[in-house]
């Protein structure tokens, strides 16, 4: 390990770190800007300089960038001298120069870089007496707002959203004191990352816009450690509450998972707390159809005594947490739970979980993923079903960039040289899906197949692996080819599936690559994606001993059973509209747990309101098979109670055995773990209730939390009391300690000095790194002794017919997913369901995009809009998956569909977005265009 | 022109008329005689290694020994398959600098020829001619230079049978100073804005395309033919001290004969000014200069018979830059000039790294200030600090923001007095407040 | 999901994607002719408008933010309308010392206009530009592809005298 002199302190620092890195990991505060852990280094901003000497005579020194400059052993430097700090006051005075004067109204005051590192080098006076530089802010749709003239043009955001995150429409436009950093014109932000704007810009450029418009100062949020539910990944969040509203989602730092980083599903999905259509009181059904609010006693006694009077069954969720489908499976009996999945979903998710231990490969975290180079994607269409999976898949294609860059010596961190250095070239990417892909871009070739197609590309590239052959492949044999041998060139290879075509093929398909690799003595990644924020737990729970959704609804049909307890589960997602009418015909009393009203919600006789995940603990396994703890961020208000503690004193008044020691979510877990195998792992994801910190809870409150009485002034100034938690080390007040606990502790990143988001360089064990306490999270799947692969299953190839199409899924990052819809912004850049159609297809229907068509499944018929997309695979048609109105096309995924066009269709008015205003002038970098020195 | 020992090396064929050269009368006076002679039997390393001896030092500004810089190319096994490329860089926007354009449009070929020549040695397939846009007179003779290469088979495959391969190229700049910076001009032949690339990598590793890339100033590519045909040792005995060759040298501002004549590189600036530029206008007095362009330190009268050489001017406290110096008389405000540059360089900022796109503006704008009348004394501190924060080379991510300093640092050092005047009386004492 | 709301139809020419793709032809990256091509339009079409912008950031497979970001970074790159002619007039610093400041004004008060302002016979927009590299010859300035050099209030007399009455027929 290089020693350097800092100061004339010896330090032993890393080898291969800059000195901003080593600086940071030493603990010594460098004012830095431009430079990000996960991009590495540019230069631009200079505000890390340090001096260097070259040797124990040189007392001049000179000044050199930290984020720049590699630790070589021996170095002298000076970090505290007067040159350098004058140097950096002087790049802040400069900075602020036509830096507004706006803090006490700016969304980032409070936790903001530039007001953090203004303090840090000690700059006061300004000498500056010329005007500022004014700029026009742009529109950018209805997530990010857009304060030009904060600006300090460190070129964060353009390094995020282009290099890192592939996006296209956000430049720096212009240049000298006029760099501008925004669109051609006004308009929506493409990127389903640009979220991450409002973490990266170190200013209040970019901030979160729903947060802007119901604004809270970070110092007023409490927070606490929480799981995203937006899709499987499991992201961690740290969700920030005030006056019981969601305020915002940040990321919560997760080396293993998320990095740095969410998709605007997660962070700005989220906001579905609040909605209107949020349940406060359990209700009952009057004989005159309408509900009955009623106490939350009287809706537990009246739910045991249903219970009481018959058979009861209970139907589970993949969005609830392990806790509750647990203790929903153990209220009604192994035998009459039902996982809350359709029988396809649920044996997929199943096919997921035991692939993944049965294989020899690794379920990769996202942080393995990005190690990754080769990646060949069966079927899944990450951007939209897991999108935080394909921004690690994007870091994974820039290997091919590390290893040219290590091959000439330069410093992984040298993030501009490396790009210069590799222009396009990345490590191969395949992708086969039945329509293009945002990861088109960085791929080495990709294909749009039907899925049994895209299975039987998967079983080939398995065989030409082993040096055999599967004949039939026609023009795709050449790919074949070139797929199996930059998988057998590549050091650690990749296969990403999933669940999401509903086709079991292509998951064995996947698995029988990665199985092909492995007899070749590879290093072996297999990712698959599963649908929701806990399929993957409540299959683990199920272990395929529950009811299937038809068994249920046969033995429904029966009579077989009187009361259904449905838990945070709208079923009408799950079946088509009949299959679910009848079954709930079929039953006597339906009983729903959930936080958002829904049509199965609307068709039950007794509603329960559940809290959200933002307002109770919980566990979610996520398709990694990671089991992660989210916790209240603040208490539920009115009677909405956790799912768990619902059906905890639903067995509890029923005087279920064993029940009087499931009342706290300790015991349900633990309870839970000692039962299931597949869940046993599961206490260990998060310390238990009893850690303490140095003797104290963990403060879900900032120091800085202020207004506490203010807030309830109106009513009294007395300072109430702070709720009290008792299943958790966290607490609803600033008191206990926030520093030094495990990472799945923590609620929030604050270090005295750091008031920003970058205060987690103080938590990790080196810059990038991971939290001091270890990531949070344990894995419940390891890799197994190798999957049998059946060689029959390749399916036949699919032959495109002159009438009928094949029905698949299409996904979109906002709109497929259930709950993220609920939130107003999310809403409003989802649209409306489509019916996704090749342009031949269209021209024989004599339709355009925009027209209506009609579907033909199974009898039934659906009118979608249409939209052209040539890119979907031959002989297919798409409908957006999810979205309202084709909930009834799910049964007819995978079966042959005729579609007609569709007469009296109102077509809508064109996908712009509301606030869209094609007037708007450009930035006013147009002013300068092309005059100079005016 | 009157020194008759002076041999003409780069200008022999440029007559006071301005005709440029064609083909044929290049080649009659000896052009492309280098490029048979290297095609009939010079390895690229006996080339090299003609060119380190001759000790040429790079003149786009910064004098690095070309030689040297060539050598750092990967050749044969070492370099990976693929590209590599020679860019002559014809950017030319160093306020006060005209010798390039002169060179171009009068003797396109001599650039083309230590152009191939330079390609060969480096063994580059590619070459640009990286050109100002406005430079529109050059563009069309470049152009048809090259058509004639192509059509005599001195540019395209197999060169003159020699197996090597040359594509050439003329890209026309849209416009920006920064595009003269090596790596700048880079990111801009690759379609981008220009902002300068970090180094390392050097570009002659991991340059235009990530490709080893070698970036030569005009003048520089213009005396290579020369050596190679003539030798190392001739060129050598060209300089008068202890640079080789001769140099493009000239003057502007209010001298009687401005222009710009070729003379040994060491020549005394008394006798580029007296004798060549015909001593100052009538009724004006030296006050000081620039000796090579824009962004150097000014020198003044004490220094007018030191020899325009690196070491020499270097030593003064200036840098020889291109050469082409910029004159200063008694009734020009210095203040004035000083801020007309940091105009420029404020303006001609790339924006990307703070010091420069901030400070340059700030200075700027304390120069109006005091230029024109509404200066305060904590200017002049500020301009002191400025300078010392934006003048260091390291500070800033390229050489503009440092070589924009240089003027107003030694405009500091020697015409104190002139900014303090302005402070002290308010308005500009040249032209009491009538020029800003 | 894209989205543009120029609607932008205007196609480049026939004889302009043959100039763009000849400039291609040495390139590597499509993007890599991002310059050349924004020359070549503005040269047919006098200055480079949003819809050209559009066609051009199509036809090189780039995003208009990509192309614009070039376009504003340039000086040459004219993102407004210009006159027929751009009068590109040097103010550098040799110009500077030999009085081009006098010259400016005088060619303001000629035309009427400042700098970045275009005629109104829309024969000319006066540009500042730096240092033309003719200093020995200064003040100097180009008008459109003419370079006029030892500039003074006769000279510019001259130049503009003919041509303004052209336009202008006054
Ligand atoms: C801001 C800036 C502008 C420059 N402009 C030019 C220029 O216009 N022409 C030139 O030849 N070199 C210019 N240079 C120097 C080049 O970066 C580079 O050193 C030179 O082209 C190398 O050529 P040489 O080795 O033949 O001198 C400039 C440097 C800087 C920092
Ligand atoms: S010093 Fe910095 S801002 Fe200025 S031109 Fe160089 S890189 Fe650009
Ligand atoms: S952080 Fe080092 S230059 Fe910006």
């Amino acid at each position: 390990m290089p020693t350097i002199y800092i100061d004339g302190q010896a330090y032993e620092v890393e080898e291969g770190k800059n000195l901003l890195e080593a600086c940071l990991n030493l603990g010594l505060d460098l004012p830095y800007f431009c430079w990000h852990p996960s991009m590495g280094s540019i230069g631009s901003c200079r505000q890390c300089a340090m001096v260097q000497y070259q040797n124990e005579e040189d007392t001049r020194g000179r000044i050199v960038m930290g984020c720049m400059t590699p630790v070589t052993d021996g170095a002298r430097l000076s970090l505290k001298g007067d040159t350098a700090s004058e140097f950096r006051a002087s790049v802040i005075e400069s900075l602020m120069l036509n830096h507004p004067h706006d803090c006490p109204v700016c969304a980032e005051g409070g936790e903001c870089h530039l007001q953090d590192m203004t303090v840090m080098v000690g700059h006061r006076d300004r000498h500056y007496r010329g005007l500022k530089n004014t700029h026009r802010n742009q529109y950018l749709g209805p997530l990010i707002n857009h304060e030009m003239n904060r600006c300090i043009s460190c070129y964060r955001c353009v390094r995020f959203y282009r290099d890192y995150a592939g996006g296209t429409d956000l430049a720096a436009l212009a240049s000298h004191d006029h760099v501008y950093f925004g669109r051609h014109q006004d308009g929506v932000l493409q990127s389903e990352f640009a979220g991450n704007l409002v973490e990266v810009c170190p200013t209040g450029v970019f901030t979160d816009k729903p947060l802007v418009n119901d604004y809270s100062r970070k110092w007023d949020l409490q927070s606490a450690p929480s799981i995203c539910v937006g899709c499987a990944v499991g992201c961690n969040t740290s969700p920030g509450e005030r006056y019981g509203r969601l305020k915002r989602i940040q990321n919560r730092y997760n080396q293993q998972v998320n990095g740095y980083f969410l998709c605007d599903r997660g962070r700005f999905g989220a906001d579905f707390v609040n909605s209107e259509s949020r349940l406060n009181f359990a209700g009952v059904r009057q004989d005159d159809g309408s509900y009955q609010a009623i106490k939350a006693d009287d809706a537990l006694s009246q739910v045991a005594s249903l219970c009481q009077k018959g058979a009861v069954a209970g139907i589970g969720s993949p969005r609830a947490s392990v806790e509750a489908n647990y203790l929903l499976r153990r209220l009604v009996g192994d035998s009459h739970f039902c996982s809350g999945m359709s029988d396809v979903e649920h044996a997929l998710v199943q096919q997921v979980a035991e692939a993944l231990s049965t294989t020899r490969a690794v379920s990769p975290s996202l942080h393995q993923i990005e190690s990754a180079d080769a990646v060949l994607i069966l079927g899944e269409d990450v951007s939209n079903t897991a999108p935080r999976l394909a921004l690690a898949l994007r870091q994974s294609a820039r290997n091919k960039a590390r290893q040219m860059a290590e091959d000439m010596r330069l410093e992984p961190w040298m993030d501009a040289a490396i790009r210069n250095l590799a222009q396009n070239q990345y490590s191969p990417v395949f992708i086969a899906g039945v329509h293009e892909s945002r990861l088109e871009d960085i791929a080495a070739a990709s294909v749009s197949l039907a899925p049994d197609d895209i299975a039987r590309l998967g079983f080939a590239v398995a065989a030409e692996i082993s040096g055999s052959h599967l004949p039939g492949l026609g023009h795709l044999s050449t790919l074949v080819g070139t797929i199996a041998s930059a998988l057998k060139a590549a050091k650690k290879p990749l296969i990403v599936s999933g669940t999401s075509l509903m086709n079991s093929a292509v998951i064995e398909s996947a698995v029988a690559v990665v199985e092909a690799l492995l007899s070749e003595e590879k290093n072996t990644l297999l990712s698959l994606s599963v649908p929701e924020c806990n399929s993957m737990g409540v299959t683990l729970l199920d272990g395929g001993k529950g009811l299937g959704f038809n068994v249920l609804a046969e033995s429904a049909a029966q009579g077989d059973i009187d009361t259904l307890i449905v838990l945070e589960n709208d079923l009408y997602r799950r079946a088509p509209t009949e299959t679910v009418d009848q079954l709930l015909g079929n039953i006597k009393q339906l009983v729903v747990l959930d936080s958002l009203d829904n049509a199965t919600l609307s068709a039950s006789y007794l509603a329960l309101p559940a809290a959200t995940f933002a307002e109770s603990e919980g566990t979610f396994v996520s398709s990694e098979g990671r089991a992660q703890r989210y916790y209240p961020v603040f208490v539920a208000e009115d009677d909405r109670l956790a799912s768990w503690q619902w059906l905890s004193e639903l067995g509890q008044v029923l005087g279920l055995s064993g029940f009087d020691q499931l009342a706290h979510f300790d015991q349900v877990e633990q309870t839970c773990a000692d039962e299931i195998p597949a869940l046993s792992g599961i206490t260990a994801a998060a310390p238990d209730h009893l850690f303490r910190n140095r003797g104290l809870k963990i403060p879900r409150q900032p120091a800085r939390y202020s207004g506490r009485t203010a807030v309830r002034a109106n009513v009294s100034v007395h300072e109430p009391k702070q709720p009290v938690d008792n299943e958790s080390p966290l607490s609803f007040s600033m008191e206990g300690l926030g520093v030094g606990q495990p990472s799945s502790l923590m609620s929030y990143s604050w270090s005295p000095g750091w008031n920003s988001n970058q205060s987690i360089q103080k938590f990790q064990n080196e810059a990038g790194g991971e939290i001091k306490g270890g990531s949070s999270g344990i894995r419940l799947i390891s890799p197994g002794e190798g999957a049998k692969i059946e060689s029959l299953s390749v399916p036949d190839a699919f032959h495109p017919s002159n009438t009928d199409l094949l029905l698949v899924p299409v996904y979109r990052v906002f709109g497929s997913d259930e709950l993220s819809r609920q939130a107003p912004a999310i809403a409003e850049l989802s649209g409306d369901a489509q019916l996704v159609v090749r342009s031949e297809n269209v021209n024989k229907l004599q339709v355009a995009d925009g027209d209506g068509v009609v579907v033909v499944v199974d009898g039934s018929e659906v009118v979608l809009e249409v939209l052209v997309d040539d890119s979907i695979a031959e002989g297919c048609v798409g409908f957006t998956m999810g979205m309202p109105g084709t909930e009834s096309l799910v049964i007819g995924i995978g079966s042959m569909v005729s579609l007609r066009r569709a007469e009296n269709w109102q077509p809508r008015k064109p996908q712009l977005i509301a606030t869209d205003n094609p007037n708007a002038p450009s930035p006013d970098t147009r002013g300068q265009r092309g005059v100079p020195y005016v | 022109m009157e020194n008759s020992l002076r041999e003409k090396v780069l200008t022999r064929n440029i007559g006071p008329d301005l005709v440029p050269a064609d083909m044929e009368s290049y080649e009659a006076n000896g052009g492309y005689k280098a490029l048979h002679k290297v095609m009939s039997g010079m390895s690229p390393n006996d080339c090299l290694e003609v060119i380190k001896a001759s000790n040429l030092r790079g003149r786009g500004g910064a004098g690095f020994p070309t030689g040297m810089k060539w050598s750092f190319v990967p050749m044969g096994d070492k370099c990976s398959p693929g590209h590599k490329y020679l860019v002559c860089n014809a950017d030319e926007m160093e306020p006060g600098t005209f010798k390039d354009r002169l060179l171009m449009e009068c003797d396109p070929h001599q650039l083309i020829e230590g152009m191939i020549l330079a390609a060969y040695t480096i063994q580059a397939d590619r070459s640009y001619i990286f050109i100002r846009g406005e430079y529109l007179v050059a563009i069309e003779r470049l152009e048809q230079a090259l058509a004639d290469c192509y059509k005599r088979g001195y540019l395209g495959n197999n060169i003159l049978g020699s197996g090597y391969d040359l594509e050439m190229h003329v890209h026309t700049s849209a416009g920006r100073y920064i595009c003269g910076e090596e790596t700048a001009l880079i990111n801009a032949l690759e379609g981008k804005r220009a902002n300068p690339r970090a180094k390392p990598p050097f570009p002659q590793v991991s340059g235009l395309w990530g490709r080893p890339t070698i970036v030569n100033n005009v003048e520089t590519l213009c005396n290579i033919s020369h050596i190679i045909d003539k030798g190392a040792e001739w060129f050598q005995s060209l300089g008068i001290g202890e640079d080789s060759g001769t140099k493009m040298f000239g003057a502007s501002g209010h001298v009687k004969n401005p222009g710009c004549w070729e003379l040994p590189m060491g020549t005394p600036i008394r006798e580029i000014l007296e004798k060549y530029a015909g001593g100052m206008a009538d009724g004006r007095k030296l006050k000081g200069f620039l000796p090579g362009g824009g962004s150097t330190d000014f020198l003044v009268e004490e220094h007018l018979d030191l020899p325009m050489d690196y070491g020499s001017i270097g030593s003064a406290g200036s840098r020889m830059g291109t050469g082409t110096m910029i004159i200063l008389d008694d009734k020009t405000c210095p203040v004035g000039m000083v801020l007309n540059l940091l105009r420029f360089f404020a303006h001609e900022s790339c924006g990307f790294c703070t010091p420069c796109r901030e400070g340059l503006p700030w200075t700027r704008q304390v120069l109006e200030d005091i230029e024109s009348g509404r200066g305060r004394k904590e200017d002049l501190e500020t301009l002191v600090r400025q300078v010392k924060y934006i003048g260091a080379i390291g500070n800033t991510h390229c050489a503009l923001a440092p070589g924009a300093m240089e003027p107003l640092q030694s405009a500091l050092k020697y015409f104190q007095s002139d900014f303090d005047a302005h402070v002290e009386q308010g308005c500009c004492p040249y032209t009491q407040g009538e020029r800003v | 999901m894209s989205q543009q709301l120029i609607q932008s139809d205007v196609a480049l020419s026939a004889e302009e994607t043959r100039q763009i793709d000849a400039e291609l032809a040495h390139m590597p990256q499509k993007s890599g002719a991002a310059i050349d091509a924004l020359k070549i339009v503005q040269r047919h079409r006098g200055w480079v408008s949003d819809e050209s912008l559009i066609a051009i950031a199509r036809y090189l497979e780039m995003s208009p933010e990509t192309l614009e970001g070039v376009a504003t970074f340039y000086n040459l790159i004219y993102r407004k309308p210009v006159g027929k002619k751009v009068v590109l007039f040097c103010d550098s610093v040799s110009c500077w010392i030999c009085g081009c400041d006098g010259v400016k004004q005088k060619i303001t008060e000629k035309l009427g206009v400042d700098y970045g302002e275009t005629t109104a016979d829309n024969q000319y927009t006066l540009i500042p530009v730096p240092c033309l590299g003719a200093c020995d010859k200064a003040p100097v300035m180009m008008v459109g592809d003419d370079l006029h050099t030892h500039l003074d209030n006769e000279k510019i007399d001259q130049i503009f005298a003919g041509k303004l009455s052209d336009g202008e027929g006054s």
